[in-house]
């Protein structure tokens, strides 16, 4: 069986921070594992340790900085990676969800997937598109925030639970191949081992350009612009209190006292 | 035309149906067109009556099955986008918005964004706002209106009102039956436990800045000092340190308590989704710009591991 598994790194910003541009100021980013994709690459680890001759193949569309994350996904149990860049992606405004699809297309293609695992969006961006973006492109089935997950191999089915909003998860079966997009909490992604850390070192990451995947101009191309990023306007008229912790929690207790909390 | 497509749920037309309108009607007048409404499932007519707001100019009915399945929907709304071709089509973006519009979007060709918080029309150019890095970074996309698919973030826009003449058109999809691959089998509530946290007066709500499921001790030290209830934010019940039944926000519970302390939580819009509503927010954290207190009542901009144990001694 073979598993596919996008996964992209996502940036957090500090606390104070400046706009370049369209950008966030690199110097006031933080990259790490994208945190659905943890939870998609720990699924598809638990599903590969469960049976007999499961590959899991990484895939992201990202500079050399993503490697760390790549390796990340490697050193968890991933067999090999593949990620896509060149000069052209990097100097392109954006790539939206039919572009990041096209790409990661070419290289499902290639491995032809039982089963694609993947965040359900990524938590800087997040447009919660490219999962089901894909399946189509593939003629996949394809299930969005998956929080329960079961596979049949044999019987060529997924179980899963889909969480919708309000504490209600919907219960569907779904027939492979399938892309699934995963939501947190589905399982309990792994530290990684000294010894897989070790290992992921010299697992196989090849890099391919769009070119190379046979991916056209046109696939890529968007017809979206980014024109604006800015702070929003602060909307809050919360009274702060200043000071130290004790004098600042003295006059939280009064508030709290005058509505009579802890009396 | 825009084209807005509603959305239901064991019997019910979920409120986001009635914001899409709302959103739709705005764009429609920026544009100088028609609203038309959709439905696809369920008891479409008692839907179509619904949907039938002041502004509406149309409502297409797709009479086929019980519940949403993204197999039947996207076919069905693929051939009435063929039928119609509006310039702008409208989702919700909701769960199952997330399941259907970028398949849609794909099948019909029209370029995809997705959790629009606002839209404006300038010169046959539609802009669309939406938030990065957990709201702390607001951006524009701009494509042209002629074209284009976009989800609306739940909670953005009011529901549209009244009652309007719209023309209700039942729609003749034809629905391969072979290409629906999934079959919804039933709905499952998440377990009730012993605690409803949407019952309390005064919630102690934990987010992510806790850190250590070690930590949460100062939290329910706190809530025993105020005689609260815990509840939390969604990674701390992703990392299994409180119950699913403890979670405030879309996917958890609504709550509106009297009064509501958001420890360490930044107030992504999933969270706030469900404790807007509470009567008194109270916000510690250490970030200034963390969304939460804008919608907060009072603050402290502190480390909760000096806040918390010292608001405790208090009582």
């Amino acid at each position: 069986m073979q598993l596919l598994v996008p996964v992209t790194d996502a940036a957090t910003v500090d606390d104070e921070f400046e706009i370049d541009g369209l950008a966030v100021d690199e110097r006031y980013l933080t990259y790490d594992m994208n945190e659905w994709d943890e939870y998609a690459v720990e699924a598809a680890v638990q599903i590969a340790e469960a049976g007999d001759d499961v590959e899991v193949v990484t895939v992201t569309v990202g500079p050399e900085r993503v490697e760390e994350t790549i390796r990340q996904a490697l050193a968890k149990g991933a067999d090999r990676a593949v990620r896509i860049w060149d000069e052209d992606l990097a100097d392109r405004q954006l790539l939206d969800a039919r572009a990041k699809a096209a790409l990661v297309e070419a290289v499902a293609r290639d491995v032809d997937p039982d089963l694609v695992l993947t965040g359900v969006q990524s938590g800087d961006a997040g447009f919660g598109a490219t999962g089901v973006t894909l399946a189509e492109r593939l003629g996949y089935e394809w299930a969005a925030v998956v929080n329960q997950l079961d596979v049949d191999p044999a019987g060529g089915v997924a179980h899963v639970h889909r969480e919708l909003e309000g504490g209600v998860e919907e219960v569907t079966d779904l027939e492979l191949p399938a892309v699934l997009t995963i939501q947190t909490g589905i399982n309990e992604p792994r530290y990684a081992s000294l010894r897989g850390i070790r290992q992921a070192q010299t697992k196989p990451l090849d890099v391919q350009t769009p070119a190379e995947l046979g991916v056209e101009e046109a696939d890529l191309d968007s017809p979206l612009t980014w024109t604006d990023t800015r702070e929003p306007e602060a909307e809050g008229e919360a009274t702060i209190f200043e000071g130290d912790a004790e004098s600042a929690a003295g006059d939280l207790a009064t508030v709290l006292r005058e509505k009579g909390v802890g009396q | 035309m825009i084209l807005a497509v509603a959305e239901h749920r064991r019997d019910e037309l979920r409120d986001v149906s009635l914001e899409v309108l709302f959103a739709g009607r705005e764009l429609a007048d920026a544009l100088g067109t028609d609203l038309h409404a959709t439905v696809v499932g369920g008891d479409v007519d008692a839907f179509a009556d619904e949907l039938n707001r002041e502004g509406v100019d149309a409502v297409h009915t797709v009479d086929h099955g019980e519940e949403f399945n993204h197999d039947v929907s996207v076919q069905a709304l693929e051939q009435l986008v063929d039928d119609l071709t509006p310039e702008v089509v409208l989702t919700p973006h909701t769960v199952n918005g997330l399941d259907s519009a970028p398949a849609l979007a794909s099948r019909v060709d029209y370029p995809l964004v997705t959790d629009a918080v606002a839209l404006a029309v300038e010169d046959d150019t539609l802009a669309v706002d939406r938030e990065m890095y957990g709201s702390k970074v607001e951006t524009t996309l701009e494509l042209p209106a002629e074209r284009a698919l976009v989800t609306v973030r739940p909670s953005e826009w009011p529901q549209a009102e009244g009652v309007g003449d719209a023309e209700i058109q039942p729609f003749d999809a034809t629905i391969d039956e072979s290409a629906v691959r999934s079959t919804v089998t039933g709905f499952e509530e998440v377990a009730g436990g012993d605690v409803d946290i949407s019952e309390a007066d005064v919630l102690v709500s934990v987010g992510r800045g806790i850190g250590e499921e070690e930590n949460l001790d100062i939290i329910h030290t706190l809530a025993e000092a105020l005689d609260a209830t815990v509840s939390a934010s969604r990674p701390v019940v992703d990392n299994g340190w409180l119950p699913k039944n403890r979670q405030v926000g879309q996917s958890g519970k609504v709550v509106t308590p009297d009064v509501y302390i958001a420890i360490g939580i930044s107030g992504a819009v999933q969270h706030v989704a469900g404790m807007k509503g509470a009567e008194t927010i109270i916000a510690i954290n250490n970030d200034p710009s963390a969304p939460i207190f804008d919608i907060a009542d009072y603050g402290i901009v502190g480390d909760l591991f000096d806040v918390v144990p010292a608001l405790t001694e208090q009582f």
